[in-house]
This record gives structure tokens, sequence and C-alpha cells, in this order.
């Protein structure tokens, strides 16, 4: 069993907790695992590229194409990671936008979210999209963005649901768990079962 | 007792680290081998032993000789452009040979993800005749860093571990042991002819450490680490470290046959290389970087089968820079087997249509401020040289002009000066940077009488890394209270008379400061004084938000200041979540329109 999953976002949005939760709860499974993160200068509010596989015995990076599923914390991150998605993959996409300081200083637009999800949509048969901000606000933070998005992952994970949801209460401050467990359900509940 | 756990390679490093025994450890951090050092000062609570954040890299390898000669088992750890500050020792302790086992870890970074330059650490250990071991995973590297002080112990040489980003950073379920390598060596013995290089001594250390290659080859040809797949196929593949899984993934993923060659230490196996090399048309080298192995098949391939095309970087079939992945070797099977290879590209349209979002400095970030500042005073003209931090990318507010390498800024700046510009020219580096190796430079400014404005931008930590403490934190990296050195005794003991501090917050300050240093001239050195917002976040927990109220004109003053959490909907700036509170652009707003929340 492979499942190979990239995950994209802006620095600061705790991409790297989602694929710790991720990669914990498939050491608990028994299953082997490798992943790649971005650290460094990157973290500071630029591309963050997090690469998980599941049931891989090779190296840690995504060859372009192939990845089982995509979870966009944010729509043009997205967009630009697109080319490691299999045609056959699902994305998972947060479409509240982070505006880069490039659009203020440097004249930059950011497209209209409307058109690069169509966009994404023409070339990808199964999108799903969500607001997880507005998610995790009504969650209770803000903070909650990435446990929103591993809510909804979990449906497509070859990883039991149950042993995610253990995994989260483990690795977030004490109190912290609740809010983060009221992300995960709504996460949860943007997929019918 | 055996354990499976979830962990950056750069933790199993430490695992592995402290398997071997390791006694004491010595570090700088730098991306991507800080977590090594991180990792080790938590483990050394259970295991007992000595973790210290070194002033800089020179200064923990020879601390790190000390130790050795002293009879313990050593690590010292840093990134690869840290081996450059500490090659004077690295050069010479291969002569000496060590006594505890020494464990140099070395953190290479193709492509550059957090790094000035990508050389390649391989060279380094050819350099001074040292084995070299490279990891193709994080268990790997667990193994590796383990039997590195075996092999350290058995040669009496140090040995190098050589890690990539993707070894590093990496994530995987590793194997761990509760175990402790134990060390029954003696202390310091005085030993002139071994320990004092003195002309007439190390030209004998020179034949020794000569006479030792051979027997250091015979026992890696044996190695674990090298493994040869030999098929009936005559294309062959060597590859080394990270690469290594690369080339296997691809080799399975395109289904062909190949024999394949994984080294995993250097001096690389002789024999197993010429084994393949007999037995192949072509081989292809996989190994990021330089072309370390390529040119060692060359060499090869002349005494065994001169026949045989070496293929890699030197014929285009590699990329002589960056990083690997799965799709680079596959490039370069298919070019061999003259197939097509088709390169994947969704969406390229779209994508050109998207803003570059390039880290930037933090909300609430006191570099900010302080650039902010210095800029609005010293304007479009001055130049600004800078260094290697976080506030590097104080570039996007015009206030970087140049960065080369860890304390190049003050030393930069005096040279421009004595090029006969006469512009001004106000340099930034950072505390930790300024401790490391900026203190020679901002003694020979005063010596040699230059004219500089020189800001140290003290935020309280090593920021970038992942805020490690200094000498000037009064904290030890094992989180002992010790001597906090003062900047501004430090600056004075260099002959810098005028010395001021400012809060990077309070900018009506800061400004009156920076425009009083345009007045003067000479070294004049100004103190920025502010804890890293993220750090004083975690520390007091958030200060309140602020908001843009109905007053706003929209004259974009704010959005100038450059802070993430400040965005422009159109006809009025608005504070996003990002906020942290600092308050610097309720000072810029001339219409007094931003207020604290609530």
């Amino acid at each position: 069993m492979k499942f190979d999953l990239i995950i994209v976002g802006v620095g600061g949005q705790g991409t790297i907790l989602a694929s710790n939760v991720i990669g914990i709860s498939a050491v608990k499974e028994g299953i082997p695992i490798k992943a790649a993160e971005t650290h460094g200068m990157a973290q500071r509010g630029g591309s963050v590229e997090n690469h998980v596989r599941i049931g891989c015995k090779y190296g840690p990076l995504i060859p372009k194409g192939s990845a089982d599923a995509l979870l966009g914390f944010e729509p043009a991150e997205a967009v630009k990671h697109s080319h490691f998605l299999s045609r056959d993959g699902v994305a998972i996409i947060n479409t509240e936008k982070i505006i880069p300081l490039s659009t203020t200083s440097k004249g930059f637009k950011y497209p209209d979210i409307d058109y690069l999800i169509s966009e994404f949509k023409r070339v990808f048969k199964n999108v799903i999209t969500l607001n997880a901000a507005g998610l995790a606000r009504e969650a209770g933070s803000i903070m909650t963005v990435n446990t929103v998005m591993l809510g909804v992952l979990t449906r497509y994970l070859p990883i039991k649901e149950r042993i995610i949801v253990e995994t989260i209460t483990e690795l977030v401050p004490k109190k912290l768990v609740e809010v983060n467990l009221r992300a995960f359900e709504a996460g949860r509940n943007v997929v019918a079962a | 007792m055996l354990e499976r756990k979830y962990m950056l390679g750069n933790e199993a490093v430490a695992y592995g680290l402290v398997e071997g025994g390791v006694e004491k450890a010595y570090g700088y951090p730098g991306t991507p081998s800080s977590e090594i050092m991180e990792k080790l000062i938590k483990l050394s609570k259970q295991y007992k032993f000595y973790v210290e954040w070194s002033v800089n890299e020179k200064v923990a390898l020879e601390n790190g000789i000390g130790s050795s000669w002293g009879g313990k088992k050593v690590a010292v750890v840093m990134k690869h452009v840290g081996l450059n500050v500490a090659a004077d020792p690295f050069m010479t302790l291969s002569y000496t040979g060590i006594k505890g086992g020494f464990v140099l870890v070395v953190a290479d970074d193709p492509y550059s993800h957090s790094s000035q330059n990508e050389q390649d650490s391989r060279r380094y250990a050819s350099f001074a005749r040292i084995p070299c071991l490279d990891p193709s995973s994080p268990q790997e590297a667990k193994e590796m860093a383990s039997y590195a002080f075996e092999l350290s112990e058995k040669f009496k040489i140090p040995v190098m571990l050589r890690l990539t980003t993707r070894i590093s950073h990496a994530k995987s379920d590793v194997k761990i042991e509760d175990k402790r390598s134990k060390n029954s060596l003696s202390k310091f013995e005085k030993n002139s002819s071994r320990w004092v290089v003195i002309p007439a001594n190390t030209r004998q250390l020179v034949v020794k450490l000569n006479e030792k290659q051979d027997s250091i080859k015979e026992e890696l040809e044996r190695s674990p680490w090298n493994k040869l797949e030999l098929s009936s196929s005559k294309i062959g593949v060597i590859a080394s470290g990270v690469s290594y899984l690369y080339a296997k993934e691809a080799i399975d993923s395109l289904n062909l046959p190949v024999s394949l060659l994984k080294i995993g230490t250097y001096p690389p196996p002789r024999g197993l290389v010429s084994k393949l090399l007999t037995h192949t048309d072509k081989v292809l080298v996989v190994e990021e970087l330089d072309p370390v192995l390529e040119e060692f098949s060359a060499m090869c391939a002349k005494e065994t089968n001169p026949g045989v095309s070496i293929l890699g970087k030197f014929t285009h079939h590699t990329p002589k820079s960056g990083e690997f992945c799965v799709d680079t070797v596959k490039k370069a099977l298919s070019k061999i087997l003259g197939k097509p290879f088709k390169e994947i590209n969704v969406l390229s349209n779209v994508k050109k249509l998207l803003p570059p979002r390039p880290p930037v400095l933090c909300p609430g970030c006191p570099h900010r401020a302080t650039f902010y500042a210095m800029r609005k005073v010293f304007g479009k003209e001055a130049i600004y040289p800078s260094d290697i931090g976080c506030y590097t990318l104080g570039i996007h507010m015009g206030t970087v002009d140049t960065c080369v390498c860890m304390g190049a800024s003050i030393t930069i700046s005096s040279g421009l000066y004595k090029s006969g510009d006469d512009r001004d020219i106000v340099c930034s580096i950072g505390d930790s940077t300024f401790l490391h190796t900026g203190i020679p430079g901002l003694i020979n400014a005063v010596y040699n009488k230059s004219n500089i404005v020189v800001v140290i931008l003290d935020n309280g930590t090593t920021a970038m890394t992942g805020h490690q403490p200094h000498p000037g934190t009064g904290i030890t990296a094992q989180g002992e209270k010790t001597y906090k050195v003062s900047f501004e005794q430090i600056v004075r003991g260099c002959g810098v008379n005028w010395v001021k501090t400012i809060n990077p917050y309070d900018l009506t300050e800061s400004i009156e400061i920076f425009k009083r240093a345009k007045k003067i001239s000479g070294v004049r050195v100004i103190i920025a004084k502010g804890l890293c917002a993220l750090l004083e976040r975690k520390l007091s927990g958030r200060r309140k938000q602020f908001e843009v109220t109905d007053t706003c004109i929209g004259c974009k003053k704010c959005i100038e200041f450059g802070c993430p959490a400040i965005i422009w909907d159109g006809e009025k700036a608005v504070i996003n979540e990002q906020c942290l509170g600092c308050g610097v652009c309720a000072q810029i707003c001339p219409t007094n329109s931003i207020k604290i929340k609530g």
C-alpha cells in the first residue's frame, strides 16, 4: 500500500504539524513512512512544501505527477505545486487566500480565486474546495486551519481516523485540544461519508 | 530495547551519536544542521553528556579537539559553510589525529534552500584525507553516526558524517536502541611529537596520515554501506547519498534490469566500482553537488575498462547544480536508452499569473522597524552591506545591498569605504553573527580608521535557525545561567567611542539616533535591542492586535512599511490576524487611524 501526499501552504500555517500528525499515526499503524519538510529561511512567510509518503521505501520526495492527494492550505500555493498531483489524485484546497507582499510592494496581482479553482478543476477531476479558515474561526481559532484540513483528508487516508484523532490530541497543547477536535470534526463533515 | 519512532533525519543522527557514546558535543546553529544539536541537548539530560553552542564553528571544532585529546568521544556539528570557518583546525587535525572518537557532522544544502552556496563537503573530507560517510536515509544516518566513532578510534582520525537537506530534514520511522558505547580512554597525555605541529613534527605526521590511507580504504571497501546489485544488463548506475533512493525508485518504476551500485563511504570502494565498470558499457553516476564519484569512476575506468562510458554531469545527463529527485534519474536513464522523457507540466499558464511569495520578515519583527528608521534617515543613496540571518530578508526593504558569509558586513563596509566611495555606508549584523565573526572586523574598522555606521540587530537569540541561545543571552545550550556579555562593552572594547542603544519599536527615538549618527564620521555603532517577535510571543503571550479605523485616507504609508499583517483591500489598509501588536505602523500612520483593537 502506497499513498503519496503533498502538503503546500505558507510558512506559519502549521503544515509541519499536519505532516507530523500523519507521520506519527502511520508509525502507530506499523506503516513505513518518509517525509520531507521545509525548514529555515523559507519558513518565514514563504511557500512551503511538505512531502509525506505513506508506505514508502524510497526517498522522501514525491515524483512529479504521482501524488495521491494534495492538501492546499492556500489556493495560489495549490496551483503552484499542482505538478506533483496525479490526474486521478484528490485535491483539497482551502479557498481563503493569503496575499503575498509582492502584490503591495512589487505591483503583482493575485488572480481571482474562482478562476484559479476552475482552471484547477479543468485538469484534475477530484477537487474539494472549502473555506478552511472560516471553519477554523468557527471552531474557535484561526490557528486550527491545519486540523480542519486534516479532517477532510482523513476521508482519503489509509490510516484509521481514530489514530489520527488520538495523535492530534497528543500533539497539540492541552488547552487547545478541544478547539482542535472541533476543527477536525468540521473538516471531516465537509465530505459526506 | 528497540523502538520505532517518527523523527527528523537530524534527530536520528543525534540518537546515533548517543548510541556511539558521544560525551562532548559542540556546534553552531545553521540550516539544515541545527536540530541535531537541539536533539542532543534534549538527550543530554537522560544520558548525562555535555553539549554546548559554541561561538562559531572554528571555536566548536577546536573545543572538540581538546576534548578528544583529553580522551572523550566528541561530536562537532555544523552546516557546510561552517566548515569554511573551521577549516583551519580541520585541515591539521587529520595530521595530529585524535584520541577519543571524533565525529564531524556536516550538513550540505543542495539547491541552497537556506544557504549562501552549495559547496560539497565530500571535497573537504578528501582535502583533509579523512573518511566520509554519506547516508541515503535517516535510518542509515543514525547507524553511520554510531559507527563513525568506531571508525574514528580505529584509525585515530576524525570521521565526517556528511548529510544533505533531504536527509537532515527528511522524516521517517527510525529504529532506535537504548544503548551507549563505553569509553575506557585515559586523560590527556603530553606528547609533543603528536600534539605540537612545529615543522619538524608535522613533516612526520603527514607521512603517518598518508600511510593510514590504504588501511582506511581496505576497511571501507568491505563496509556494509556500499552495495553492488549486478544484473546482466550492460547499463549500470552508481549513486550516493539520498540520490541512491531516487535512482532505485526510478529504476523500479521504469522496470529496468540495470546494475546498481550504492556508495556510502569515501574514499569510494575502488574494487566495487571496478567490478561494475567491467560488467557494463555505460554507467550513469547519480550524485548531487560535485562530480566526486564521476571523477573517481573515470579514473577507475582507465585501469579496468577504458571502453566504458561514464555518464553524469560532464556529459549533461544530470544537472551540475541544484538538488535531484526521481525525475532527474528517470530523465537521464531515458536519454541513455534513447527513449522520450515527458516533463510533467500542468497549469503552466495559470502559474505564470501567480504573485511571487518570497520569505519575508515576520509581523512584529524588530528588524523591520530598525530598517525602516535606517532607510528613512539614510535614504536610497546610502550603501547597506548586511550579513547572514533573518535580517537578510531586509532585502525587500532596500536595506540589504550585500551579503556573502557570516561576519562579512562590517568588513565589506570598510572595504567599500576604502574603495573611495563617498556615500554613507550603513551595515547591519545580527547579535549571534556579531559574536560569531563580526568582532575582528569591527576591531579592524577602528584600527584602520574606517568611516561606517554599524547596526547590531540584537534580537536576543539566534532566530533564523530556531532560537538558539548565544553568549549575549546569558543562558547556555543546556539551560544553565551564565555570564551575559554586553554588546556595548564589547563594542567599546574594540575602540568605538560612539555607541548608542535604541528600542526599535520607538520610531521617533530610532530616527533621532540615526540622524545623529549621520552627522558625524568615524566608526559609529547603534545597537537595536528588541526581542525576536516570535520568541516574545512564545515567552509572554500575544500582545493586543491593532486595527485600521474609518479615518484611514488610503495614503499607503503603512503598506510601504511592508508588514505581512497589513494588506491593501483596494481602497484602504486592513490589518489581518497575523498582527503581533508591535505598534510601529500606528506610529507611521499620518492620520492616527491605526489603533489597538477593541
